[in-house]
């Protein structure tokens, strides 16, 4: 991390280990479980959370893999922006 | 419990997503704002280690994912480990929410073991004496020692602070311990006035002035500390001038089962004695959920009255906490006595102002123990 606050393209990000993150068949949707708390995901930030956090790439290479599922779409800044929100929530943070 | 100010309003299509499992109501500690009925001692016909698996496993069938063991102090029943395990392989984010009274470190790495994921501990004071005056028994050091074996084994902890004005003023001290203890969550519940807190209501409330200054202080320490502590700040509803958005409606995503199978909307809700609550004993928790009378009562907003009824907030507070209502103004179905639109909102700043203007004591010593004499 280059600045404490400010994620990087270059980052490898990972899952803050108190959380769980999974498939929940009987709300058909992923979730985040941690302590006392359940978080629902739509589809979007699922699918960026399993390409850019949980393959231990970095976000740049994640959003890079992203992209060819969209016909190279420039996901960046839509990826950016949810990766700065998971970070200011605490589901993920910088590997170690 | 989800916590206020957590911003989340979580659809849980319908799904009991928090279980809540009271294994019993027994408890070594005398705490005078025990949430637990005052006629706890009424219900011993506990439900059986085989009762309780049943009972997760239709759990999670209906899509329930947080459970919370609870009591009473659930520690004290021997087969914990046991149903922490079943429950874990069942798949259920399981916390254990203690007084760590019943703990020993051996006991904590065998819930590790059993794969339990959190604890919630509880602790009054950061310091022996106003502990044991608070809880009835000499218990600061154990409870200190087992916080260190939690976080030493690795769990995720919530350290929660009942908070009421005889410790309210700690509340910086209390930051500092948490920190120290290296717990990750801190939750500074204000009480909630039900049962024995109710009862203790005019002795516990705190003085607004000292409400303003623990916000005061945890505000200054969020900043200070940053992500090393989430620290919630739950309110004690009646100084807000609108009501709690009350276990996120009734029968939406809560479920409570108590010692004796009794299922609960919320865990005080066994107070409003014109419902009939159902019991896992004589039916199926899917029906229980879905089509028992009970959980119906008050689901959606078709059963509320005015001012709710044409009010634009009732789908964000869902008319505040039933069981406050019932206690305070007779009818379960008004809308929650602390909402400033409500016709009864000048009982709660009667209430206020009785704190506001009542003698100083000197300690805790005209609080009313919980303890079985009462029941």
């Amino acid at each position: 991390m280059h600045n404490e606050d400010r994620l990087q393209p270059s980052d490898i990000m990972v899952l803050n280990p108190n959380f769980h993150f999974r498939w929940e068949e009987p709300q058909q949707s992923h979730v985040l479980l941690y302590p006392e708390g359940i978080v629902k995901l739509n589809a979007t930030a699922a699918e960026i959370l399993e390409m850019c956090v949980m393959r231990g790439l970095t976000v740049a290479e994640g959003t890079e893999q992203l992209a060819h599922r969209y016909d190279g779409a420039d996901l960046m800044s839509d990826v950016m922006q949810f990766m700065e929100l998971a970070y200011a929530k605490g589901w993920i943070r910088p590997k170690s | 419990m989800p916590k206020a100010g957590s911003g989340l309003s979580l659809d849980g299509l319908g799904m009991p997503l928090w279980l809540v499992v009271e294994l019993t109501y027994k408890c070594p500690l005398k705490c005078p704002w025990c949430s637990n009925p005052v006629d706890f001692d009424r219900y011993r016909n506990e439900l059986s280690t085989e009762e309780w698996k049943d009972l997760l496993r239709e759990g999670r069938r209906l899509g329930s994912l947080q459970l919370g063991f609870t009591g009473g102090e659930p520690t004290l029943r021997k087969d914990l480990e046991e149903l922490v395990d079943e429950a874990n392989r069942l798949g259920y984010y399981t916390n254990l929410i203690t007084s760590g009274v019943g703990l020993s470190p051996q006991r904590v790495r065998d819930l590790k073991r059993a794969g339990l994921k959190q604890v919630q501990l509880s602790l009054q004071s950061c310091d022996s004496e106003l502990s044991e005056k608070l809880v009835g028994l000499d218990v600061f050091a154990h409870k200190i020692e087992i916080a260190r074996t939690i976080k030493a084994e690795g769990f995720p902890m919530v350290m929660n602070v009942p908070v009421s004005r005889y410790n309210i003023d700690q509340t910086e001290a209390l930051i500092d311990l948490a920190a120290d203890l290296g717990v990750e969550y801190l939750e500074f519940a204000n009480l909630q006035y039900y049962n024995w807190a109710l009862i203790n209501r005019a002795d516990l409330l705190p003085t607004r002035q000292q409400l303003k200054q623990s916000e005061a202080a945890v505000a200054a320490a969020r900043e200070r500390l940053g992500k090393r502590l989430t620290i919630y700040f739950v309110v004690p509803d009646y100084f807000d001038e609108r009501p709690k958005a009350c276990m996120n409606g009734w029968g939406a995503i809560h479920l409570t089962i108590a010692p004796d199978g009794t299922a609960l909307p919320c865990q005080e809700a066994r107070l409003i004695k014109d419902i009939d609550f159902p019991n896992v004993r004589e039916h199926s928790l899917d029906w229980i959920w879905r089509e028992s009378p009970a959980f119906r009562r008050f689901r959606g907003d078709d059963w509320m009255k005015e001012p709710c009824r044409s009010c634009d907030d009732r789908e964000k507070d869902f008319a505040g906490c039933r069981c406050q209502a019932f206690l305070l103004t007779g009818d379960a179905a008004n809308t929650d006595p602390v909402c400033s639109k409500s016709p009864h909102r000048y009982l709660i700043d009667d209430i206020l102002l009785e704190a506001e203007n009542r003698q100083e004591r000197a300690g805790a010593d005209a609080l009313i123990m919980r303890a079985r004499c009462r029941s």
